[in-house]
């Protein structure tokens, strides 16, 4: 099937040419990081994480979010999506890819990363969160290819299929958990230490995965002409709405604990990032924008003739996209780390050759989807004249 | 002749399982058969058995006075990169409300709030570090010490996020171009990996005190096994009113304050 991803038209060239060039970009400045070490990134002694982190975080949130369809379709028998899911466990394995690319990009020896299966250690959760995403990515790239190889062929999936693809359910879940773990488990890092991080993540990951969805959809009819369907891309608004929603309520529970027991060590991070401390305050206008724009975009959601309208439901849902990429990624990741353990307050800015190896790594991702979707349409295409 | 090639077929199986054990076994070591016997103790370690611990006397540490910092950082090849960003320190002076943040601090006494306090890694006997390192390369030793295998360390950084002390330092370019005095007793480390404090190990096993212990003029730093009740450090303890590090957080460190 893979042959199909090697003809197509001249704008399909001049897209791969360019993500290549950007991953190639990406790969060489990389390199200046692997020979350099991690000086050449904005992260230092105290905010020892940085964007790399942030964009891991988010991304395993855009895989988990494929449960969004893939639940209802498999589980409640729920139609419209029957063209939708496939892109969905394609984003899953793209995104899978990204963040696992981007823990590659992050560590000081690379190299070494074997160390993490010949010496395990079961009370890591880096562990749990190595086995978690390498298993998620398997069992979608394989449920997706199955599926779509029974299509091309006219025949019925194989009935060892179905398990498969019902295991990828809790597993979806399983993989933003133990994510969220990776943070909730440490002691002094008070802004992660939070029984809800774990809900938080899967509500703005189901919000933000699926809003992505959307677009990626509404992408694929523009330049293929291949339609999943207003019906499917409605109802998946509707769920992404009610996971933002959920996020929100969240992200209040938050203020409210925070704010009203007025324990410092809880309040610092928070009062650092939504309204500033000690006079510093470099992420207050970001945050606010970000919490603004997702309030806004689920109002617009939530109106059916606004969300009906092709315009409206784009601009909400990259506007939702975005207020969580900067809610999880520079909030949740930079913030943890402000004040340092020693109450210092510390700004982190990412470097030229950070943000060039982000993009690389968003080059790979985007490009390998690319190929798995045009494998996807070039099928359904074929199948459905 | 069926039943001669499935007797080969069975020797030839059972060779071939013997010798991947015994691949495996190298290959891997937590399945190898033969466990190795470190000759360097007569007897074996009783984990627990010993805790090392420090007590500082802060109403003896002069104010500029940095000898312990110097001894350990140069016995320790610790590379100073004039740049906090990315420094890289085992043990420094910091005042009151950084290294106690959760102590009282509504009315700070004159004297304390002036004073400096030293830090360094607590050994905390519940460590949050050894906990959430993936490979095992910080690790807790059977007499307390938290130490570091720089060659397995994969600079993942989750013990520096995990620590509530800040003690953990990450080599983000390369130390040797920064050790400006470098000894041959000790190595130095590569790119790419965390370090930290380790208790002078390299100083115990030479029956040595570390070296903070012996650089400090005044004797404010008392050395010694937490477990033995009749240590000097034990016997300072019950004798003294004592302060940990952010003791709420349940790590139980090994480091303990006069103030």
């Amino acid at each position: 099937m893979i042959e199909k991803a090697l003809k197509g038209n001249r704008s399909y060239w001049i897209w791969i040419a360019l993500l290549v060039s950007v991953i190639g970009i990406g790969l060489s400045v990389y390199n200046q990081q692997r020979w350099f070490g991690l000086t050449v990134t904005g992260m230092g002694r105290d905010i020892s994480w940085g964007l790399y982190i942030a964009q891991f975080t988010f991304l395993v949130g855009v895989a988990a979010s494929a449960v969004m369809v893939v639940l209802p379709y498999y589980l409640h028998n729920q139609k419209e999506f029957a063209k939708t899911v496939i892109i969905g466990e394609f984003m899953a394995v793209s995104a899978t890819m990204m963040s696992m690319l981007f823990i590659m990009a992050d560590m000081g020896r690379p190299d070494r990363i074997l160390n993490i299966i010949l010496y395990p250690n079961p009370r890591s959760i880096v562990f749990w969160d190595v086995l978690a995403l390498s298993g998620y990515l398997i069992i979608n790239l394989i449920s997706g290819w199955a599926m779509l190889g029974a299509e091309k062929k006219g025949v019925a999936p194989s009935a060892w299929l179905k398990p498969l693809v019902y295991l990828s359910i809790p597993w979806a879940f399983s993989i933003h958990t133990v994510t969220a773990f990776l943070y909730a488990g440490m002691p002094g890092r008070h802004l992660w230490l939070t029984a809800v991080l774990a809900p938080r993540f899967l509500a703005s990951a189901f919000a933000a995965g699926t809003a992505l969805l959307i677009l990626v959809s509404l992408v694929l009819k523009r330049s293929t002409g291949f339609d999943t369907g207003k019906e499917a891309r409605e109802k998946l608004a509707i769920l992404a709405t009610y996971a933002g929603l959920a996020n929100i309520f969240l992200l209040g529970m938050e203020f409210f604990t925070t704010f009203y027991s007025n324990v410092p060590a809880h309040k610092e991070s928070l009062q650092y990032l939504y309204f500033g401390l000690e006079g510093k305050y470099q992420f207050v206008s970001l945050m606010w924008f970000s919490l603004i724009s997702g309030v806004v975009s689920i109002a617009v959601l939530l109106f059916p003739a606004l969300r009906r309208s092709t315009k409206w439901l784009i601009a909400a849902c990259s506007f939702l996209v975005l207020s969580i990429w900067i809610d999880k990624g520079v909030g949740l990741i930079i913030g943890g780390f402000i004040p340092s353990p020693l109450e210092e307050i510390v700004e982190y800015n990412p470097t030229s050759t950070e943000i060039l190896i982000a993009l690389g790594i968003w080059g790979i991702g985007i490009l390998l989807l690319t190929v798995l979707l045009k494998v996807t349409v070039a099928v359904k295409m074929e199948t459905d004249s | 002749m069926m039943n001669e090639q499935r007797r080969e077929f069975i020797k030839k199986t059972a060779l071939g399982v013997l010798v991947g054990l015994g691949a495996a076994s190298g290959l891997v070591p937590a399945f190898s058969l033969e466990k190795t016997v470190l000759p360097v103790w007569d007897e074996q370690p009783v984990p627990g058995k010993i805790r090392w611990g420090m007590l500082i006397d802060t109403r003896k540490c002069k104010e500029d006075c940095k000898q312990c910092m110097v001894a350990c950082h140069h016995e320790h090849n610790v590379p100073d990169f004039r740049n906090k960003k990315e420094e890289i320190k085992w043990i420094w002076k910091n005042q009151y409300q950084q290294v106690f943040p959760t102590a009282s601090q509504q009315f700070p006494g004159k004297e304390t709030q002036e004073r400096s306090y030293l830090a360094l890694c607590n050994h905390c006997a519940d460590s949050p570090c050894t906990r959430v390192c993936p490979t095992g390369a910080t690790f807790k030793r059977w007499d307390g010490i938290v130490a570091m295998d720089y060659h397995r360390c994969i600079g993942c950084r989750f013990c520096m996020a995990s620590c509530p002390y800040g003690s953990r330092s990450f080599n983000w370019q390369d130390p040797r171009t920064a050790i400006h005095d470098p000894v041959t007793t000790y190595p130095t480390r590569e790119q790419g990996v965390v370090e930290k404090c380790n208790f002078c190990s390299d100083r115990l096993v030479k029956g040595q005190q570390p070296a903070c212990i012996e650089a400090c003029p005044e004797q404010a730093l008392t050395f010694g096994d937490l477990n033995d009740p009749r240590s000097d450090i034990r016997l300072l303890l019950e004798s003294n009113e004592t302060m940990q590090r952010k003791p709420e957080l349940g790590t139980k460190p090994s480091v303990f304050y006069i103030i």
